[in-house]
């Protein structure tokens, strides 16, 4: 048995007979069994961050053995920025998890393996899709129109912002078993080599390497069902039959114009459904010859989603190969990643229509009237013409009449070449050359019997596809030179490389009818690119292991902007103190680390949307927008296509974010407890703004340009816990906080007090009506909403509200700030436990202070949404039997509502099984719920929403897992 | 490998520059179709932040013209649409602002054609490109200073709807400034004032006069403009040059009838008097898909086509949005309505006075509308107008799986007018209308199978422009200029009761200038009253 200097076994020790190949690891127990070889005398024991052991063989059976930690190797060691650094010397708010910590269950995007355990990480799926994409904010996000999205670099490829066409997540590119760490890189000194795009953080993906020794196979195959928990609470057909007589005599049964029909349908049980998917993974790692230390890895992934036919079906395979030549001097990381996805999206409509579509009709219909329509039900008019422009469309026609499908293949790939030089192995030089290559193609499929659909109905159907082609190339190339200079115990290295990066992508959609009509040349193709390049170093000092100084400059040069505007420079300075090598900390034997660190940089954004903004562009007018003039000496049409001079902002720039960061990294008790806290400020400036311009100064009435100012202030702590460590019983919890306060302070050129804002959040149910604004003074996004006046019974006035400025009429005036849909405080939680062969582990996460607003219950929860022109009969969302509102209110703050929520993501029961059969297979049982419960007084069905704004999202299903993993 | 950072677009929809003689025209046609399409294609906007359809040109200035009149309430709850029709609109009005961009929209775009125009001349660029037969386009022989022409009064037609609806101290650009981030001075100090009126004014004249290479009268195609259209626009500015200016001016009624009378004399338009078929009358065809057929009558048109001009304004709202409830779509040839206008009573009483009359075209209690309106969302209260159609004379669609955009083009400024407009005159410079005038009047009533009228005042003129030229966007404009807007006149919802309110503050006589153009632009002050 080898066990650590605590006695706790230790899995997975490399005990190797000296002077041979030979050799074997030890198991979950620390357990190893060998064949002592004739001519072996000695056999050695390796295990990452421990010293190695050497022992004599001697004529003992059995040989246990006690590794002692390496004070020098146990320095975990995080991928940085061009290069790696050990942990204790980090003077940047880095976070790294690795794959012990990820989330558990059925996960099939890489981010939500992350979600909740990374203080100042914001992560909010779009939905319950199968592999449905997330948005990631960290720190808040800085900016407004610009991007948010943080920098994302696969294995030191960075990937662009923009999507990948018929894939719901660019980031389903990589299979999650096949990831080892996230490093979380926040504050600008961690950010600061990357720039231009670093402002919104930057993550770091590293995938599993191969290591020498014996060759390992793994597989991991799981099996989960999913299910709707809740659906919106629309009324029940009978609930509906009542509402119709007391409210609308005239088209309930036996009313003049009678509208309803005799069937009890729940719309939502039609188009949801209970999904299973399964999920197969084999991994093969070793070493060819003991040379090419690789690893293999083929996945495959069928997910259904809760929504009918939702669909996903995706193939991975990565290989990575990492061998070493010239005694270690060049080290290559070889890695393709490849991906093919078939994507089904269904028609996601179809949930709001569920919710819409009257619940006293069949799903079909047998009367002849509906059989040129599959023989769904459908709302017609008087001459039998489906009335698709004023009624919701049939929710299962929707689904089953339409076909949404895609196949995506993308690849990733990237040889990084580091050399150190053999006439002076203080100096590496490192090349990274890797490429991004994904094409999509995808079709949309209209059935001429869609009476839901204007142009399919009328046209025989119709019929569209689109193909995209993305080619993103990348060269980075640095020198590092390590030294340090003993008589002043101080150690330094100093970096510095440059970086090109190529964007392009084209788009190509066609579209027809299938009675062959076209629109002439009803085919668009578009064609994008960008370019940028950048210098960049980094300096680091320790001195004398206390003292710590990192220095980063970054210039980048970015085709976006003109020449004038085109470089951007961003520097970065940080300090770190290890307060506990001071000699007055030498009594304060509790802790086991301390370190005060404190930084300053300045970071940009260059994801500004257009790719030409800052020149004239004339852009062409597709066949359905030119202007056709006639002739009336010959009768003839004479049809010209247009040129439309777009407008344009040549002084474009980037935005500039100045972060500060200070924080203290902490551990007691020999690191039984360790954890950080920091504090940071930052603000934005040149704020990308999309602003109204003064009429007649430019060709548009808005443009993208450099105005707002907006400031991020905030406090994180996480705290990791081994709060048992016995022979038997391990219990690890973590725990993390974050406080994000957010606040625009400049919008406009003109600082006129009186600027409504930035209109957003555009609310379903009427037009051109928004609930949000970017405005001075407030967070992003916050509602402006009229304030609700309520009787004495607390129920609300319909059309009343606080006349605020007291002039005695309500209009826009009156709209006041009513929060804002950021969470004010994030907090996560951890907890693993293991028992002998089990384990089990729970992870949640609470949100606290933001706010959400039901659109559901607005648009569809008053008397009126109960008909159309008294021609179709839609149902009503249950919110109107309590308000009683005849009309729809849809800027009360009534539907304004607390966003709170605490959330158990996950729970999992393993068990493991060693030494199977006596021989070196080991396995292991699992289950997993994912989306166990969802705790809030939020009325609708989720408030996990990011924007704030709840509009018949797909909703998140709970997941039931069960998998099986082995290992030999 | 650093100069690669001077990227070229290469997307084929787009270029840096215009370069040849399709450009120019391209860039030219653009602003015609700015008066139509909402953008680069069917879902595009050339504005942000609002919906495109529901800021589509015509669409904003119709509802401007029409809601806050006797002529329509519009049923939709949308963010400031019952304040159009209540007339209770403030500067942050969706609809308000949704006008003043789209007209200055075209007002930028027309001087960057000009700036674009003046740097270099048609014959210094490459010669006319041929198509597959070797032909070059039909306008391949048209002269730059016609182009330059053409634009300058698309410019002047839009200032025109700047100073009716937001008056003097709007911002005012020309090719002189540049493009980029300043702030443009407003026209003029008072809102009421010279200095907008006579630059267009200035410009109009010049465009009418002899040097100027607008093709003469009738000698343009249909949607472009001629002199014709100038001459009216310009009679337009003179009949209302007392409202516009805040008082009137000695001789301004006079030139406005003597551009009028060589509009009507030199013209050789009449009447379109005879319809192709039984089917609809003769007045109804000037609003039908193939109302290209009326040309005689047409002074200045904007068009449309459902294939090739796809947006959610221009006749496909004004058709669409006119039917709900239980009207026949297909009898005017759309698939189905979108239930918004309807009539107001007091509009209904005004067509039936004169009875037996082809211009009256509701849709009453048979089919499912009352008259009276106590609740303006409920769309079967008020009566559906049935005068814009998307049928042809022969009672089918121009594209017969078409029926969701519309083919029926918009006759801006058409003959009626033009003879009303000249009755008119004579009333305000004689005080009696002339035998010629009266002979139009007498045409006009004897095309729509009306009752003759023996004398002809002022009060008939704004009742019969009413009744000729009801739901074509010209009420407000009428109503400000015989001072029965805000006063001496009541209708339903006027003010926002039910029964109206009859007398309002006269500053609603202009429309606010938009918050956000006031946050944008210090230079500008609002108009009074807001």
């Amino acid at each position: 048995t080898v066990v650590d200097e605590f006695g706790t076994p230790l899995p997975g020790v490399s005990v190797i007979f000296v002077g041979t190949t030979t050799g074997a690891a030890t198991d979950f127990n620390g357990q190893y069994r060998l064949t002592v070889p004739n001519d072996v005398n000695e056999v050695k024991f390796s295990y990452i961050g421990y010293l190695d052991q050497v022992l004599e063989v001697g004529a003992q059976s059995i040989i246990d053995v006690t590794l002692q930690p390496d004070s020098e190797q146990l320095e975990e060691v995080v991928v940085i920025g061009y290069g790696s650094a050990k942990k204790e010397d980090l003077t940047g708010s880095v976070t790294a998890i690795n794959a012990s910590d990820f989330n558990q269950g059925a996960i099939t995007s890489p981010q939500d393996l992350l979600n909740g355990k990374v203080s100042g990480v914001q992560i909010t799926t779009g939905g319950g899709a199968p592999g449905a994409g997330s948005t990631i904010r960290i720190r808040g996000g800085a900016s407004l129109n610009a991007s948010n999205d943080p920098l994302i670099i696969i294995d030191g490829v960075p990937l662009d912002n923009d999507g990948v066409s018929g894939m719901r997540n660019p980031l389903n590119t990589i299979n999650p078993n096949d990831i080892e760490t996230f490093n979380v890189l926040k504050d600008a000194s961690a950010t600061a080599i990357y720039g231009s795009r670093a402002s919104n953080g930057v993550i770091l993906i590293t995938t599993k390497k191969g290591q020498k020794g014996k060759l390992s196979v793994d597989y991991t195959g799981t099996v989960s069902v999913a299910k709707v928990n809740e659906t919106v609470d629309v009324l029940t057909a009978d609930e509906y039959r009542s509402f119709m007589s007391q409210n609308f005599p005239q088209y309930a049964e036996g009313g003049s114009s009678q509208l309803l029909g005799s069937a009890n349908t729940d719309w939502q049980d039609q188009v949801f459904r209970t999904a299973v998917s399964t999920d197969h993974n084999v991994a093969v790692s070793g070493a060819v010859k003991d040379m090419i230390p690789f690893r293999l890895s083929v996945g495959y992934n069928n997910s259904q989603g809760v929504l009918e036919q939702s669909d996903m079906e995706r193939t991975t395979v990565a290989l990575n190969l990492t061998p070493k030549f010239f005694d270690d001097h060049l080290s290559t990381n070889a890695s393709i990643k490849f991906v093919d996805i078939n994507n089904s999206f269904s028609n996601e409509g179809a949930i709001g229509s569920a919710t819409a579509f009257d619940p006293t009709q069949p799903v079909k219909s047998s009367d002849a009237a509906y059989a040129p329509y599959g023989g769904y039900y459908t709302w017609l008019d008087a001459q039998g013409t489906p009335m698709y422009s004023i009624a919701p469309g049939n929710p299962v026609a929707m689904i089953d009449q339409r076909t949404d499908v895609s196949d995506v293949m993308r690849s990733i790939g990237n040889i990084q070449l580091d050399y150190k030089f053999h006439f002076l192995p203080k100096m590496r030089a490192n090349l990274n050359m890797g490429y991004d290559y994904s094409k999509s193609r995808g079709n949309i499929a209209v059935s001429p019997e869609a009476g839901f659909d204007a142009g399919a109905v009328d046209r025989d159907g119709s019929f569209s596809r689109y193909e995209q082609i993305k080619r993103n190339e990348l060269l980075d190339f640095y020198l590092q030179y390590a030294d340090e200079i003993s008589g002043l115990d101080l150690k330094y290295d100093v970096m510095g490389g440059y970086s090109y990066q190529y964007f392009r992508n084209e788009n190509e959609n066609w579209s027809t009818f299938g009675n062959g009509e076209q629109l002439e040349n009803w085919h668009t193709l578009y064609k994008q690119h960008n370019n940028l390049q950048s210098f960049f170093g980094r300096a680091n000092f320790n001195l004398k292991e206390k003292y710590l100084v990192t220095a980063t400059l970054r210039a980048d040069g970015s085709s976006k902007f003109n020449e004038d505007n085109r470089w951007g420079i961003f520097p970065a300075v940080a300090l770190g103190w290890k307060l506990d090598k001071e000699n007055f900390m030498a009594g304060a034997t509790a802790v086991s680390q301390l370190k005060l660190r404190a930084g300053w940089g300045i970071t940009g954004q260059q994801d500004i949307g257009p790719n030409f903004g800052y020149m004239p562009i004339y852009v062409g007018s597709q066949p359905d927008a030119d202007y056709s003039f006639y002739n009336p000496n010959t009768g003839e049409w004479v049809t010209v296509p247009t040129n439309r001079p777009s407008g344009y902002d040549q002084n474009l720039k980037w935005e500039e974010t100045t972060t500060w960061n200070v924080g203290f990294d902490f551990g007691f008790f020999d690191d039984k407890i360790t954890g950080t806290l920091e504090g940071y400020y930052r603000n934005t400036k040149d704020l990308l703004n999309y602003i109204p311009v003064p009429a007649g100064s430019n060709l548009t009435n808005m443009l993208t340009t450099n105005v707002g100012n907006m400031t991020n202030k905030g406090v994180e702590f996480n705290i990791n816990t081994k709060l048992v460590q016995t022979k038997d019983f391990f219990w690890d919890l973590g725990l993390n906080a974050t406080y994000n306060e957010n606040e625009i302070t400049k919008l406009t050129l003109t600082d006129d007090p009186n600027y409504e804002g930035v209109r957003t959040g555009g609310v379903a149910g009427g037009m051109d009506i928004y609930a949000q604004r970017h405005k001075v003074g407030y967070p992003a996004s916050s509602f402006f909403l009229y304030e609700q006046v309520y009787d004495e019974s607390g129920k609300p006035m319909e059309g009343i509200y606080k006349d605020q400025n007291g002039d005695g009429k309500i209009d826009e005036s009156d709209l006041v700030y009513s929060g804002n849909p950021a969470p004010k405080w994030m907090f996560g939680f951890t907890s693993k436990m293991t028992y002998k062969n089990w384990d089990f582990s729970v992870a949640g996460r609470a949100y606290l202070g933001g706010m959400v607003y039901n659109n559901v219950a607005s648009e569809k929860g008053h008397a009126q949404a109960a008909h159309t022109s008294g021609q179709v009969a839609t149902n009503v969302h249950y919110s109107a039997m309590e308000t009683d509102f005849q009309s729809p209110q849809l800027l009360s703050d009534y539907y304004l509502e607390s966003g709170n929520f605490f959330r158990l993501d996950n729970i999992m029961v393993g068990y493991n099984f060693f030494n199977l059969f006596d021989k070196d297979i080991n396995a292991r049982v699992y289950g997993t719920v994912n989306n166990v419960y969802l705790g809030t007084q939020y009325s609708g069905i989720d408030p996990e929403i990011f924007g704030g704004m709840d509009q018949n999202m797909y909703p998140r299903p709970t997941t039931y897992m069960m998998g099986v993993n082995l290992s030999f | 490998c650093l100069n690669r950072l001077d990227l070229d677009p290469i997307d084929p929809n787009e270029d840096t520059n215009i370069s040849t003689p399709e450009d120019y025209f391209a860039y030219l046609t653009k602003l015609y179709a700015g008066l139509s399409n909402t953008g680069q294609n069917g879902g595009d906007g050339d504005l942000g932040g609002a919906d495109p359809g529901a800021t589509q040109y015509w669409r904003v200035f119709w509802n401007a013209q029409e809601f806050p009149t006797d002529e329509v309430v519009n049923s939709w709850t949308d963010e400031g649409a019952p304040d159009m029709s209540y007339m209770t609109w403030s500067a942050n009005n969706p609809f308000v602002l949704g006008m003043y961009n789209r007209i200055y929209y075209q007002i930028s775009a027309t001087n960057e054609f000009l700036r674009k125009s003046a740097d270099l001349k048609l014959e210094d660029l490459p010669d006319w490109k041929e198509d597959e037969n070797g032909d070059k386009p039909v306008y391949a022989t048209e002269e730059q200073e016609q182009w330059i022409a053409e634009a300058r009064y698309l410019r002047a037609y839009s200032y025109w709807h700047a100073l009716d609806f937001f008056g003097n101290k709007v911002p005012f650009v020309t090719e002189e400034d540049p493009i980029g981030s300043f702030m443009p001075m407003p026209a003029g100090t008072d809102e009421r004032g010279p200095e907008l009126f006579n630059y267009v004014m200035e410009e109009l004249e010049y465009l009418v006069s002899a040097e100027s290479k607008l093709p003469a009268i009738r000698q343009a195609w249909l949607g472009r403009a001629d002199k014709g259209a100038a001459l009216m626009l310009l009679s337009k500015l003179y009949l209302n040059h007392e409202v516009y200016l805040g008082n009137k001016v000695a001789g301004y009624y006079e030139k406005g009838r003597e551009h009028l009378s060589r509009l009507i004399n030199e013209g050789g338009y009449s009447l379109y008097t005879q319809a192709e078929t039984e089917n609809y009358s003769a007045y109804q065809s000037l609003f039908m898909a193939d109302n290209e057929k009326t040309a005689s009558e047409v002074i200045f048109m904007i068009m449309s086509d459902s294939r090739s001009m796809r947006h959610w304004g221009g006749t496909t709202y004004l058709i669409a949005a006119g039917i709900g409830g239980d009207m026949d779509a297909q009898a005017q040839g759309i698939n189905s309505g979108w239930g918004g206008n309807r009539a107001t009573p007091t509009m209904v009483d005004n067509m039936e006075l004169r009875g037996g009359d082809d211009r009256v075209m509701f849709a009453r209690e048979d089919e499912g509308q009352s008259k009276e309106i106590d609740n303006s969302a409920e769309f079967q209260q008020g009566y559906g107008v049935k005068k814009w159609n998307n049928l042809q004379q022969n009672g089918t669609k121009k594209n017969e799986t078409e029926g969701v955009f519309t083919d029926t083009n918009i006759p801006v400024f058409r003959l009626a007018d033009a003879y009303l407009m000249l009755a008119e005159f004579d009333l305000r410079i004689e005080g009696s209308v002339s035998g010629v005038a009266k002979t139009y009047v007498d045409a006009i009533l004897e095309r729509a199978d009306a009752n003759p009228v023996s004398s002809i005042n002022l009060d008939f003129i704004l009742d019969e422009r009413g009744r000729e030229l009801y739901w074509e966007g010209h009420r407000r404009t009428d109503l400000i200029r015989f001072g029965k807007y805000t006063k001496d006149m009541n209708w339903s919802f006027k003010g926002g009761s039910p029964s109206g309110v009859p007398n309002l503050s006269d500053h609603l006589e202009l429309y606010p200038i938009p918050a956000a153009d006031l946050g944008a632009n210090t230079n500008l002050s609002q108009n009074a009253g807001y």
